[in-house]
């Protein structure tokens, strides 16, 4: 019999510490095996912040430099200035690119950095302890809205990824959701396309992707998929956010003639 | 001072710039504060002109970890600000004594605390010295007093940034950052630099690397803090720096650092003129502090004054340094006030005169 | 793009878990067209009921791999026979 699907090759041989379902370790295996597919391990710098992520440079074999909470955007455009034909990217979660990083995100974004950003949502912050998150959904419950968020107390959950869409230099915005096979899919699609952006010197990338927290939502990881499907998703509504990519491809294609 | 080489005149914040360029910077973070501001202009500009990278970000706490990203690439990198600014990047500096990185940062000081005022004060000496970030950490902290100075500091501060892998800090103030004098770029001597290879570029024919901060077991975490402080030991030994002026019978020395030290000696050459014996002892590295130096000298002064233009903070470290053995007059301007060396050297005299020093 | 028949005979496959990898997450479980997958009796050493893959005559895997790309541990190997080619 041949092995049609095994570990990937740059996700190192060791037990990561996520939780049982966290949508974390999905996005991690994906990013390792497109890193193969697209054999650019030898030009790839990942830059996790604190936050659950924060030990993924013990599980993808690529150059990774941990950085401050919120703070990974900016060490990003450092290196990406310095080393414009790598390929960096950020792997953050939500209450570090749409709470304290969010100067950085906007910046970043709006001055179109060459950069890719995998942005995992999963509406709490994980790894202190799931307290409410700026994507925390209305009427979540979580250790710091015991209440259920409340719009009046709150407000609404940040709609981080339209935000950056407006702005002209983001490329390429899409939302996935890894709640799914299908959906695993469509998520290494969309990164994979968002590290061709890069490549392709087109702006800025970010693919936003809905992920379960079984443990701090209270739910057994298959509830937690259901849970994003029926509720999350309605607030954060999958595909595309944008697309730049073509017209750009048009311009230059105009330009060259 | 060597007589008229290559000297420009140039204003200081500028000179920082430029010298920064000539030691090889090629990456600028910064953002808009009074009474840096001249230097990101320069650097918008003139670092543009050589190819190099300039951001100004949205804040300092962007620039700080921008910077810290382009020395994770490998690149010599730089980023100032003035007082508030700099306790923005506290955590920044941190991260970047934790993760072993070198960085230049430049503290123009101004008056504080809080919004303070634009005027050039001292009082960032215990945030510099004793680290205003968080964790077991220094970083070696350079007083210029003049442009030159400023140029041959800057300069340092690279290599030294390299050499221990570690942030630097300028601290100067708004004062020296805005004075115009002739400088030369040429006094600095380069140093031997070890090969840079800590930085990701891409495991290309290498295993991939990690640069972190995060030690979760506090064994380990407790091995690397120590291993920290035997860097630091070695800084300490190696790479203090301090000017001793008319010092050899000295009755009172005065000890003073950038533009206090200039006051200084001022008031020092004024007192000497009256037939005092007056001498002024100017740290020009505030950490490492030249404590040897100042307790040495305890056997022959009868009186250490020491003037700050803040409310005290140098003072804690001449006390710590004299160990009881002298005896302490602190005199100290806060608030952005530049005294004159009129007013320090009337106090220097009432001082010589009452412990009857003549 | 998975193959499920080669000249109309049933493709014929296998998986290996890493029982010590898994968590118990049962997402493979979901994932499975076939419901070969189903939640073990047995703690692994982490305290988990590990996913346990049990095909049979009448139902066989056919390495479609969903259950692999589903899991969050990457603990799930896939094999297809290459013989019937």
């Amino acid at each position: 019999m041949k092995k049609i699907y095994a570990r990937p090759k740059y996700l190192k041989p060791v037990s990561m510490h996520y939780c049982p379902g966290c949508g974390h370790s999905i996005v991690t295996k994906l990013i390792a095996e497109i890193i193969e597919e697209m054999s650019v391990a030898d030009i790839t710098i990942c830059v996790p912040p604190a936050g659950c992520a924060v030990l993924t440079y013990n599980y993808l074999d690529v150059d990774t430099t941990e950085s401050a909470h919120g703070r990974a955007i900016a060490v990003a455009t450092g290196i990406k200035r310095v080393l414009p034909d790598r390929l960096v990217f950020t792997y953050q979660g939500d209450g570090d690119l749409a709470a304290i990083g969010t100067a950085e995100t906007v910046h970043a974004a709006n001055r179109g950095e060459r950069i890719t950003t995998v942005f995992m949502n999963n509406a709490v912050y994980g790894m202190t302890g799931g307290q409410m998150a700026p994507t925390t959904i209305l009427g979540q419950k979580t250790t710091t809205s015991p209440f259920g968020r409340d719009l009046v107390r709150e407000g609404a959950p940040l709609k981080i990824s339209e935000m950056l869409a407006v702005l002209p230099s983001t490329v390429y915005i899409e939302r996935t959701a890894v709640n799914s096979v299908a959906g695993i899919k469509a998520t290494k699609k969309a990164i994979k396309k968002a590290f061709k952006v890069q490549q392709d010197d087109l702006g800025f990338s970010l693919v936003e992707v809905l992920s379960p927290c079984p443990t701090n939502w209270k739910m057994t990881p298959l509830a937690s998929c259901r849970w994003i499907d029926e509720v999350m998703a309605k607030e954060y509504p999958l595909g595309v956010i944008k697309d730049t990519t073509r017209q750009t491809h048009k311009k230059e294609a105009a330009d060259a003639d | 001072m060597t007589k008229n080489k290559n000297k420009k005149l140039m204003r200081g914040n500028a000179v920082v710039g430029e010298a920064a360029i000539k030691a090889g910077c090629t990456c600028y973070f910064g953002y808009p504060i009074t009474p840096q501001n001249q230097l990101p202009e320069y650097m918008s500009r003139r670092l543009v002109e050589v190819g190099g990278v300039f951001i100004q970000s949205e804040s300092e706490i962007s620039a700080i970890n921008m910077a810290l990203g382009a020395s994770v690439a490998g690149a010599r990198v730089m980023t100032s600000s003035s007082s508030p600014g700099i306790s923005l990047k506290q955590e920044g500096i941190s991260f970047l004594a934790g993760c072993e990185l070198p960085c230049v940062i430049v503290n123009m000081a101004r008056g504080g605390p809080g919004l303070g005022n634009i005027s050039p004060a001292q009082s960032d000496y215990f945030q510099a010295t004793r680290g205003g970030g968080h964790g077991d950490y220094r970083s070696l902290v350079y007083a210029p007093a003049s442009c030159q100075e400023l140029a041959d500091l800057t300069m340092e501060a690279f290599d030294v940034a390299d050499v221990y892998r570690n942030p630097v800090m300028i601290l100067a103030d708004g004062m020296i950052g805005q004075m115009m004098e002739p400088v030369t770029y040429d006094n600095y001597k380069p140093r031997e630099i070890p090969p840079k290879d800590y930085i990701l570029d891409g495991a290309k024919d290498r295993p991939s690397r990690i640069i972190k901060s995060l030690i979760l077991n506090p064994h380990e975490m407790e091995e690397f803090n120590w291993k920290l402080a035997r860097k630091y030991r070695i800084i300490e030994k190696n790479e203090t720096k301090y000017e001793e002026f008319m010092m050899d019978d000295a009755k009172v020395a005065v000890i003073a650092y950038g533009t206090a030290a200039r006051i200084a000696k001022g008031a020092v050459k004024r007192a000497r003129n009256d037939g005092m014996r007056v001498g002024l002892i100017r740290p020009i590295t505030l950490w490492p502090f030249p404590s040897e130096i100042i307790y040495r000298r305890a056997a022959s002064v009868g009186l250490f004054f020491v003037f700050e233009m803040s409310a005290g903070q140098m003072v804690e470290d001449v006390r710590l340094a004299l160990k009881g053995e002298s005896e302490i007059y602190f005199y100290g301007r806060p608030g952005g006030i530049v005294p004159t060396p009129v007013e320090v050297q009337r106090l220097i005299t009432r001082q010589y005169y009452q412990k009857g020093l003549i | 793009m998975f193959n499920y028949t080669i000249f109309g005979r049933a493709v014929k496959g296998k998986i290996v878990i890493a029982v010590e990898m898994c968590k118990g997450c049962l997402y493979c479980v979901e994932a499975c067209p076939k419901h070969l997958i189903t939640e073990a009796t047995r703690l692994n050493t982490k305290g988990y009921y590990p996913a346990e893959f049990n095909p049979s005559e009448d139902n066989e895997c056919t390495a479609c791999t969903l259950c692999a790309i589903s899991c969050p541990e990457a603990a799930i190997e896939v094999y297809r026979d290459e013989k019937q080619k």
